[in-house]
């Protein structure tokens, strides 16, 4: 099965850091992936620009709309995210425990659609 | 009922989880093993009266079943997945050839059904409901019941946790050895909240709630047994303890109890009515636990039960003990409450005085002012140390507060002692 894992931090914590602490969270990011990879878990994964950057599009009434944000309330943002196949939930929250950014924010394990099973 | 009708309906509650476990685990679908389970139930019920008992009626039933699912998977329009179980299927059924079921001892998988039910990925309301569901064999029905909800919102539960122990891979397995204190913990905390909801309340109807303290220790005991018996497991000392906790609140069931239904209070109760072989096997078990080292909650809790247990009367109880077992609780799990039950054996080895003096510290205060247990402890320490006009007030603030009819009654007959002898002053 292949699993979603989304990765939410504190952005401002994240802007706050040291170079050296900067250093050792890249570190840490590639050896979390390098471990997936040679495990053979690993299906993909991206770190995103903070929401600052971020767009919202929605289509009402055939008009685009683009707006500014989204200005999330809560205290911890979507910053990256893995794909990974996994025999379950099980494996999958081991492997999302790995992952670096579970220690200062948290992961969402989503399992994602197989349409090819019946 | 007929008779037979009555021992098919126990045969079923007894092995449901063990005829699940087997059924879930070839079929790797709850509400498949389930619906094949209820509709071997109509065929024992037709079957037996005329074929006469089965040998081995667990086999039976869960032979049966597998093939009831068998033809419930060649009725239905099947995708890929189910294809293939169903080829899986007919396969192991060839090798497992009919008469001889009772030949066969079906393998024990409710350890495998007990961590699948209890995984934290699960609510824990979902958790309690699918383990009395899978476990105990109670219907829906009867724990919308017991848990004092409508009907369609259990059976809604039940489905929705269904669904995600399918839709997001929740592994039919006994957990990998690193992470078994962790899930073992849920388990535990699973079947203390079963037992819990039965014993706790003072409402509702009694029969069905009684059947969930009684559930709660069965399953804790086979709990116990499985997890001695599965390889590179080993005897759990707060699995042992929950058990003994349990026994030994379930020994006052009938002396907790007036003729109306009201509860009595722990020093007011007439302890011959407490049973002494649940009091005997409590205190067996926690002995066991304790020696193997390795201190919980549960077995500090059930040290606690089982020193009051162990009273002849309120006036013997070892209250230095105790004050010490809470002490050592709060330090594993603080809590206000567990402080304030601290507070009170200490009122009761050293004194009111020093209860009070525990009592008074302006933290705890703050964190239980609205909770009237904190206010009648309160009162009862300042009426024992003579302040009766102090005492007055926190008795009357107690009631103020208090939900429970017992509790009320007990206090209001506290107010107008002091009011009386304060009079007499």
């Amino acid at each position: 099965m292949r699993y979603l894992l989304l990765i939410y931090n504190n952005e401002t914590a994240n802007t706050q850091q040291t170079p050296a602490e900067m250093e050792a969270e890249m570190a840490a990011y590639n050896a979390f992936g390098e471990e997936g990879a040679k495990a053979g878990v690993l299906r993909g994964g991206e770190a995103l620009q903070p929401t600052t950057t971020a767009t919202t599009v929605s289509v009402r009434n055939g008009k685009i709309i683009t707006t500014d944000g989204p200005f999330a309330e809560t205290k911890e943002q979507l910053g990256g995210y893995y794909v990974v196949d996994c025999a379950n939930l099980d494996e999958a929250i081991q492997w999302g425990a790995k992952i670096p950014g579970a220690t200062k924010g948290s992961i969402e394990v989503r399992p994602i659609w197989d349409f090819s099973q019946g | 009922m007929s008779e037979i009708a009555k021992i098919v309906e126990r045969t079923f509650r007894e092995e449901s989880g063990r005829v699940l476990g087997a059924l879930i685990s070839t079929l790797g679908d709850f509400d498949l093993a389930e619906d094949a389970l209820q509709e071997t139930l109509i065929t024992a019920l037709e079957r037996w009266p005329l074929d006469g008992i089965p040998l081995n009626p667990a086999a039976w039933v869960t032979t049966v079943a597998r093939r009831k699912a068998i033809d419930r998977l060649r009725r239905a329009k099947i995708g890929a997945r189910k294809q293939a179980l169903l080829l899986e299927l007919l396969r192991t059924e060839q090798t497992d050839q009919e008469p001889d079921v009772d030949a066969h001892p079906i393998p024990d998988e409710r350890l495998k059904l007990i961590f699948t039910c209890c995984h934290p990925a699960l609510a824990l309301e979902a958790q309690i409901a699918l383990t009395l569901r899978t476990l105990g064999g109670l219907t829906t029905e009867e724990i919308a019941h017991a848990f004092l909800v409508p009907v369609p919102t259990m059976a809604q539960r039940l489905t929705r946790a269904k669904n995600k122990i399918r839709e997001a891979g929740i592994p039919y397995q006994v957990p990998p050895i690193p992470v078994i204190p962790e899930r073992l913990e849920a388990v535990l905390k699973a079947l203390y909240l079963i037992f819990n909801e039965g014993y706790a309340a003072t409402s509702g109807e009694g029969l069905i709630r009684q059947e969930l303290c009684a559930e709660a220790i069965r399953l804790t005991r086979v709990l116990i047994e499985l997890l001695a018996h599965e390889p590179g497991l080993c005897e759990d000392a707060e699995a042992l303890g929950l058990l003994a906790l349990m026994l030994l609140h379930d020994a006052r069931r009938t002396a907790r109890v007036d003729a109306d239904g009201e509860l009595i209070l722990l020093d007011e109760q007439d302890r011959s009515l407490w049973t002494q072989p649940e009091i005997e096997e409590g205190v067996a078990l926690l002995d066991r636990a304790l020696l193997l080292r390795r201190p919980g909650p549960y077995q500090i809790q059930a040290a606690i039960s089982a020193l009051h247990a162990q009273a002849a009367q309120p006036a013997a109880t070892d209250w230095h003990q105790i004050a010490a077992l809470y002490g050592s609780l709060a330090r594993l799990t603080p809590s206000p409450v567990i402080e304030l039950n601290r507070a009170v054996a200490l009122g009761m080895a050293h004194g009111p005085l020093y209860g009070l003096m525990v009592l008074d510290q302006r933290q705890l205060a703050d964190e239980l002012g609205d909770y009237h247990l904190f206010h009648a402890a309160r009162a009862d320490l300042l009426r024992r140390a003579g302040w009766l006009t102090e005492a007055k007030v926190s008795y009357a603030h107690a009631l103020s507060l208090c939900q429970n009819r017992a509790e009320q009654t007990f206090l209001r007959r506290r107010l107008i002692e002091c009011t009386q002898a304060a009079l007499l002053d």
